[in-house]
């Protein structure tokens, strides 16, 4: 299931909605870093409100487009990160390195308009 | 409850990358089913996707098993992945964390002992590996 992703001026926004495979989530990295190009946007986020599982291939993946979309000049926030998930991400032993994360969409937004960005 | 026990049984043949989906799924409703709630439906998916990629990175494919588990007056859920791969040339060192022979963060073992109740794991050079792994409703 492909992950929609929509432009809002300078920022990208990939809306999972569903589970995603390893393809899944490989295809949403690549096409990110792409987008990130094209665009020349200078932030992305990457709403996983709707996951109920990110395991230890999504936290890498998540890293990965973070760290990717970084060396093209743009910054990365995961938002909605789930309760129960962020509970399992830590007794799992799961950072996401490198990456940002905020509450909600509105947070993660508000991030991005601040002025010191 | 034992003949339930067997009713909700599931066999889950892990081939491809959409399995694992389909397995943590039906291990999450099969863990509703036995009663557990909140975060521990979470942690029950994530140990059955940690097992499954294991199996599709390491021996191409598996089975993962699925099913209640009753005992000592206890109720839980049982979650066995088996496949035929090359088995582990090292278990001890497999479970330490950040260890890796993939590219892969190499907590998925270790973060899974620590997620259940019981683990258990054999592997033989060859002939393959099994994981088995309980957790009970507290």
């Amino acid at each position: 299931m492909q992950v929609p992703i929509l432009k809002q001026g300078d920022f990208l926004i990939a809306s999972i909605q569903a589970a995603l495979t390893d393809a899944d989530l490989r295809q949403l990295q690549d096409d990110l870093v792409h987008r990130v190009s094209i665009y020349r946007s200078l932030g992305v986020i990457v709403d996983v409100t709707a996951l109920d599982v990110l395991d230890s291939f999504a936290c890498r993946t998540l890293s990965g487009i973070a760290q990717m979309t970084r060396l093209r000049g743009a910054k990365t926030v995961v938002v909605g990160i789930q309760p129960d998930v962020a509970f399992t991400l830590v007794q799992m032993g799961l950072r996401l390195e490198g990456v940002a994360t905020t509450l909600d969409l509105e947070e993660g937004l508000a991030l991005f308009n601040r002025p010191t960005n | 409850m034992a003949a339930e026990a067997r009713h909700l049984e599931t066999s889950v043949p892990i081939l491809a990358d959409i399995d694992i989906v389909t397995a943590r799924q039906q291990g999450r409703a099969l863990a509703e089913r036995v009663g557990f709630i909140g975060s521990d439906l979470t942690v029950i998916a994530t140990v059955i996707s940690e097992l499954g990629r294991n199996m599709l990175t390491y021996a191409e494919k598996g089975v993962i098993r699925l099913r209640p588990h009753y005992f000592g007056g206890r109720r839980g859920i049982m979650v066995v992945a088996e496949d035929e791969g090359p088995g582990i040339v090292d278990v001890e060192l497999a479970l330490q964390d950040a260890y890796s022979t993939s590219k892969s963060l190499g907590l998925g073992l270790p973060g899974t002992r620590r997620l259940m109740d019981e683990f258990d794991i054999v592997s033989v050079l060859g002939k393959g590996t099994k994981v088995t792994v309980t957790k009970w409703v507290s």
